[in-house]
C-alpha cells in the first residue's frame, strides 16, 4: 500500500494528457469549480501531437461559443474531394459550398501544436492547473481503486478522486495497469505526414481558394499501394499537410517503409504539381486508432475514465478522432461532476460515462462502422484493383476515339470481370454496402 | 528526400539517455520478419549481426515498433523523461 503524509499533494481529478480530450475535461471541470490539474509530457500542449488535421466546429463550439474568432485555425474548409488514384491519374468526387464560407462554418484545418496549446490556455484560464513537461509513469492503486498518479518528478506522486486517462492511442498508463490490451497491428495504422511551405498566393492559385478559405483532398488507390489506408492533402494558410496511413499489419507484410512511401506519394504525377516548389519543415508520425467499436477497451473502473484515442474513440472512415476526444473529454468531466455530487467515485458511480458515451453521436457512429474495420482487412483488393478499375473506365469513357459508348461499356465489364470473377463482384458488393449501411 | 534530411528538419531535444530499449537481442536472432526496421518512419532501428539496434535520438515517439515487434515482445518502450525528444512546431 502506498504511504500517504500529511501534506500529501491532492486534487479533485488528475487528467493525463492535454490533447483535445484531456484539455476538454479540465476545461468543463475547471468551469465548475473543480480543482483538476493536467499533466502533459510535451514541452507545451500539442507538441507530441499530430493530426492531418480538420477540426470540426461542432463539439469545440459546445464547450467555447464562437471559437473560431480567435483560436488559432488555418483555413475554413469549403471543398472537400476524394481522389481515387491509379498510377497516373484520378478521379475527382468532391462538394464545394458557399455555405461552409460563412459563419458558423463547417470544418477548420488546424496544427495541432498551436491549437493545442492554445486550448490548454483557455483551461488555464478557467482555473485548471496546466504542468507541462512531465510524463505520467504509472497509476497509484490501492486496493484495486486508482488513488493517484506517480510523476516523472520528484516527489511526484499526486493523489486524486478520479484519474481521466486521456494519453491518447499508445495509451501506456491503461495498458500498465491493465485496463486495456495492447493494439494488434491490424488495429491500427501508422500515418506519416510532411507539412510543406508554399507561398499563399500559390496555394490559393492552385487549390482555387481566396483569403481564408481552404480545400481538403482525401486519397485512396494506388498510393498505398495495396495496403488498407489513404492519403490526404489539406491546405493551411501557407502550407499544405501532405500524408497518409495504413494498418501497420500491412506495413507488416509489405515491408514498405513509410519513407518510400510518402516519397513516392509526393512524386504521383496527379500530387506532384500541388505541392512543387514547397519546401517541407516538419515530418511527423503518429499511430491512429482502426479497430473500432469492436476494440473499444473498458472506459471506466474504480477512481478511472478514459477518454479519447486512449479509449480508441476513432473513426477511420470519415477521419473523425479530434471531435470524438473532445466529446468523450466532455463526457467524462459531467461524469465526475455528477459523481462528486454523490461522493461515488467507484465503477458504479463512474458508469454513467458509459451511458453519456451511448448516448451521444460517438457509439452510435462507431456501431455503425463497426464492420469496415474488418472488411478493410480482408479486402486488400479494395484499396488497389477497384481504384485503378475505376481510372481506367473513366479514361474509357472519356477518351473521344470514335468508339461508340456502349461498345466503350462493354469493354470495360470485360475488363473488370477478368480481374475478378462475377462472384466475387457481387460478394464485394454486398460486403460494402453491409458495412456502411 | 531522404529520411535523414526529413529529420534534420525536425526539432529534437534528445535526453542523454535512451528511451528505447531492445530487451534481449539474442532473440532478435530468431525473428525472422525484423520488421522494426523497415516499419519506423525514422530509420531508428538497424539489424547487425542478426540483432536490432535502436538509435533514440530521431524518434518521433509514434509507438509503431511496439506494435509491430509482436512475435517476440523485444522493445522496451517508454515515453522519453518530460520535455525531451521530439517537440513539433506544426504537429
Ligand atoms: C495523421 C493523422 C491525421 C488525423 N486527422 C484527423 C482529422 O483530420 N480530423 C480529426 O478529427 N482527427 C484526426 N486524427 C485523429 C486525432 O488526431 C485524434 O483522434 C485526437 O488527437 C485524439 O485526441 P486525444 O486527446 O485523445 O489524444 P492526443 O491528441 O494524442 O493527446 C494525448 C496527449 O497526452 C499526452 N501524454 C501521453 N502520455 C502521457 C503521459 N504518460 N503523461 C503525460 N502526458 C501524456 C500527449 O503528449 C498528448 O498531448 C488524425 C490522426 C492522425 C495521426
Ligand atoms: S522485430 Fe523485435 S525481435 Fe524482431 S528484430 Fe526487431 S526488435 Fe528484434
Ligand atoms: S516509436 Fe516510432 S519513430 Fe520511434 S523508434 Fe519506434 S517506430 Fe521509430
Amino acid at each position: 500500500m502506498p504511504s500517504k503524509s500529511e501534506e500529501e499533494l491532492k486534487f479533485d481529478v488528475i487528467v493525463v494528457g492535454a490533447g483535445p480530450a484531456g484539455t476538454t475535461a479540465a476545461y468543463v471541470l475547471a468551469k465548475a469549480g473543480i480543482n483538476v490539474v493536467i499533466f502533459e509530457r510535451g514541452k507545451y500542449p500539442g507538441s507530441k501531437n499530430v493530426m492531418g488535421g480538420i477540426l470540426y466546429r461542432k463539439p469545440t463550439e459546445d464547450i467555447i461559443p464562437g471559437f473560431w474568432k480567435e483560436a488559432p485555425l488555418e483555413r475554413n474548409i469549403i471543398e472537400q474531394k476524394l481522389w481515387i488514384l491509379s498510377k497516373d491519374s484520378a478521379v475527382n468526387v468532391g462538394y464545394r459550398s458557399a455555405s461552409f464560407d460563412k459563419e458558423p462554418y463547417n470544418c477548420f484545418t488546424v496544427m495541432r501544436a498551436h491549437f493545442d496549446k492554445w486550448f490548454a490556455d483557455k483551461a488555464v484560464e478557467q482555473g485548471a492547473l496546466l504542468i507541462n513537461e512531465t510524463v505520467v509513469e504509472s497509476l497509484i492503486k490501492e486496493n484495486g481503486k486508482v488513488i493517484g498518479v506517480k510523476t516523472g518528478r520528484e516527489e511526484g506522486d499526486v493523489y486524486t478522486d478520479v484519474v481521466i486517462i486521456a494519453d491518447g492511442v499508445n495509451s501506456l498508463l491503461a495498458k500498465e495497469a491493465g485496463f486495456h490490451p495492447e493494439i494488434p497491428p491490424e488495429k491500427v495504422a501508422l500515418a506519416v505526414k510532411d507539412t510543406i511551405f508554399l507561398p499563399k498566393e500559390k496555394i490559393e492559385e492552385r487549390f482555387n481558394i481566396t483569403h481564408n478559405q481552404g480545400v481538403t483532398i482525401e486519397l485512396i488507390g494506388q498510393i498505398t499501394q495495396g495496403m488498407a489506408g489513404g492519403g490526404f492533402i489539406y491546405t493551411n494558410k501557407e502550407s499544405i499537410s501532405v500524408g497518409l496511413a495504413c494498418l501497420c499489419s500491412d506495413f507488416m507484410k509489405t515491408g514498405i517503409t513509410p519513407y518510400d512511401l510518402i516519397n513516392q506519394m509526393e512524386s504521383h504525377p496527379v500530387i506532384k504539381p500541388l505541392i512543387e516548389g514547397g519546401e517541407i519543415k516538419e515530418y511527423s508520425a503518429h499511430l491512429i486508432p482502426e479497430g473500432g467499436y469492436d476494440a473499444i477497451p473498458s472506459l471506466y473502473g474504480d477512481g478511472y475514465l478514459i477518454a479519447g484515442d486512449a479509449a480508441m474513440l476513432v473513426n477511420p472512415v470519415h477521419r473523425e478522432g479530434s471531435n470524438y476526444a473532445t466529446a468523450s473529454g466532455m463526457s467524462a468531466a459531467n461524469t465526475v461532476i455528477r459523481a462528486k455530487e454523490r461522493n461515488d467515485f467507484s465503477a458504479k458511480g463512474l458508469s454513467h460515462y458509459k451511458t453519456l458515451l451511448e448516448e451521444s453521436f460517438i457509439m452510435k457512429d462507431l456501431k455503425k462502422y463497426r464492420r469496415v474495420s474488418r472488411f478493410s482487412i480482408e479486402n486488400s483488393h479494395m484499396f488497389s484493383l477497384y481504384p485503378e478499375f475505376i481510372n481506367q473506365a473513366a479514361h474509357e469513357m472519356i477518351t473521344v476515339d470514335g468508339v461508340p459508348k456502349k461498345e466503350k461499356q462493354k469493354k470495360i465489364w470485360k475488363l473488370l470481370k477478368r480481374k475478378r470473377s462475377l462472384t466475387n463482384l457481387i460478394k464485394d458488393a454486398f460486403n460494402i454496402w453491409r458495412s456502411f449501411k | 528526400m531522404n529520411v535523414e534530411d526529413r529529420l534534420f528538419l525536425n526539432r529534437f531535444n534528445a535526453d542523454d539517455r535512451s528511451h528505447l530499449k531492445v530487451i534481449d537481442p539474442e532473440v532478435c536472432l530468431k525473428c525472422k520478419r525484423k520488421q522494426c526496421s523497415p516499419s519506423c518512419p525514422s530509420k531508428c532501428y538497424t539489424i547487425q549481426d542478426g540483432k536490432a539496434v535502436v538509435a533514440y535520438e530521431g524518434c518521433l515517439e509514434c509507438g509503431t515498433c511496439r506494435i509491430v515487434c509482436n512475435e517476440f515482445f523485444n522493445i522496451g518502450w517508454k515515453y522519453p523523461r518530460g520535455g525531451f525528444g521530439v517537440s513539433f512546431k506544426f504537429g
